[in-house]
């Protein structure tokens, strides 16, 4: 009981404390995992970032789960995933009631006027950062001669079909993955 | 398609979908909830949407959970916010727990890390068309302090790696001067 109560704690600081998403949450994980309580070793949350990464969904919630079913089973996942959500119940329940009841004024208007173009600066510097790593690769530099072709084919058809037929992003997203592993392994093969 | 009543099922549905397929966290996958609730089910006013998006990033935690509480509150109360959350928390506990127990295999598995490298190309084609529209709105407008903000706070982010909790706190304070300046002046007027 105690191990799921210290479980449940852990990940309400980190959801707490994590500002800027799950890359944000990622160092305060490692702080409750394995230098506070020694859950997982260094190697094992290494692994956990790469996967946290590689797998669908928020990366704070799929480090949670990781984590919570290594230290406790099925409970340990499903408790370090509230864990994670429960302080943003609370505070984002708020700030909606302090949004509906605050929209018309001037000042918080204001706030949010300085916030939105903030926001989409921030998906925009997520983006090049990931374009960046699927058309040059990991650690290479930014030159034209390390320029994945494969990739950057795929990248301008995706972008061409989103935009002209706006196919939905999720099958555009998967279709690429599966149009450039055949096409790596064909040339692999050949 | 557009102008459907909300209804608990599609917003469940919705966000499942999105958070079970979206491959590389918040940043991917709240753009793509402002695509289906903004622009397909239309449930949301653009700009609406935008601000909880915002706010989603300023508060605390993770970003795709923030804004969902946020889209399924603002769609239908405390039980709207609670479906929502389930429907994007549900995605990566099943997942995740499979995965954990095998992930040995899962990392060193060649396949899983090629196609996890070539669907990158595609993650960045979602957003690239994403911050198309969205950066779009904001210049739509013609207004020179929002196209300003936009780029600066991206120079700083991406090429200056400043931590992100800074820039939201620069901005937020920058557009609450900005509008004090403008409401003197039009008291003044």
């Amino acid at each position: 009981m105690s191990l799921i109560l210290t479980l449940y704690w852990a990940f309400f600081q980190v959801g707490l404390f994590a500002f800027g998403g799950g890359l944000a949450a990622l160092p305060l994980i490692r702080d409750q995992v394995v230098e506070t309580y020694h859950w997982l070793d260094m190697a094992t949350f290494t692994d956990l970032v790469t996967i946290a990464e590689m797998t669908p969904g928020p990366i704070a919630l799929n480090a949670a789960t990781f984590v919570g079913t290594r230290v406790a089973g099925l409970p340990g996942s499903i408790v370090a995933t509230i864990g994670c959500i429960t302080p943003s119940l609370i505070i984002v329940l708020i700030l909606a009631r302090v949004y509906s009841a605050w929209k018309d004024k001037v000042a918080f208007q204001g706030v949010l006027g300085g916030l939105r173009p903030a926001a989409v600066a921030l998906i925009a510097s997520a983006g090049v950062s990931i374009a960046v790593l699927a058309l040059f690769g990991e650690g290479e530099r930014i030159a034209p001669d390390s320029v994945d072709w494969i990739a950057l084919s795929c990248f301008a058809i995706a972008l061409l079909v989103l935009r002209k037929w706006k196919l939905g992003p999720i099958t555009v997203m998967l279709a690429t993955g599966v149009v450039g592993t055949a096409i790596k392994l064909i040339l692999e093969a050949v | 398609m557009k102008h459907h009543q909300p209804g608990l099922l599609t917003l469940f549905l919705s966000v499942f979908k999105i958070s079970a397929f979206t491959f590389g966290g918040g940043y991917v996958i709240v753009p793509l909830m402002r695509k289906r609730f903004s622009e397909e089910l239309g449930w949301i006013e653009q700009d609406e949407m935008l601000d909880m998006i915002a706010i989603g990033q300023s508060a605390p935690g993770p970003i795709a959970v923030n804004t969902s509480i946020l889209l399924g509150y603002r769609l239908m109360g405390i039980r709207g916010a609670l479906v929502s959350v389930l429907g994007t928390a549900i995605p990566p506990l099943v997942v995740l727990t499979l995965i954990s127990l095998i992930y040995e295999a899962f990392i060193s598995n060649k396949i899983v890390a090629t196609f996890m490298a070539a669907m990158r190309a595609g993650v960045a084609a979602v957003i690239a068309d994403v911050v198309w529209t969205m950066a779009g709105n904001i210049a739509k407008k013609k207004k020179p302090a929002p196209i300003a903000l936009m780029a600066a706070a991206f120079v700083a982010v991406y090429f200056f790696k400043a931590p992100i909790v800074l820039v939201l706190l620069a901005c937020g304070l920058l557009g609450f001067l900005v509008s004090g300046v403008a409401s003197r002046k039009e008291a003044a007027r």
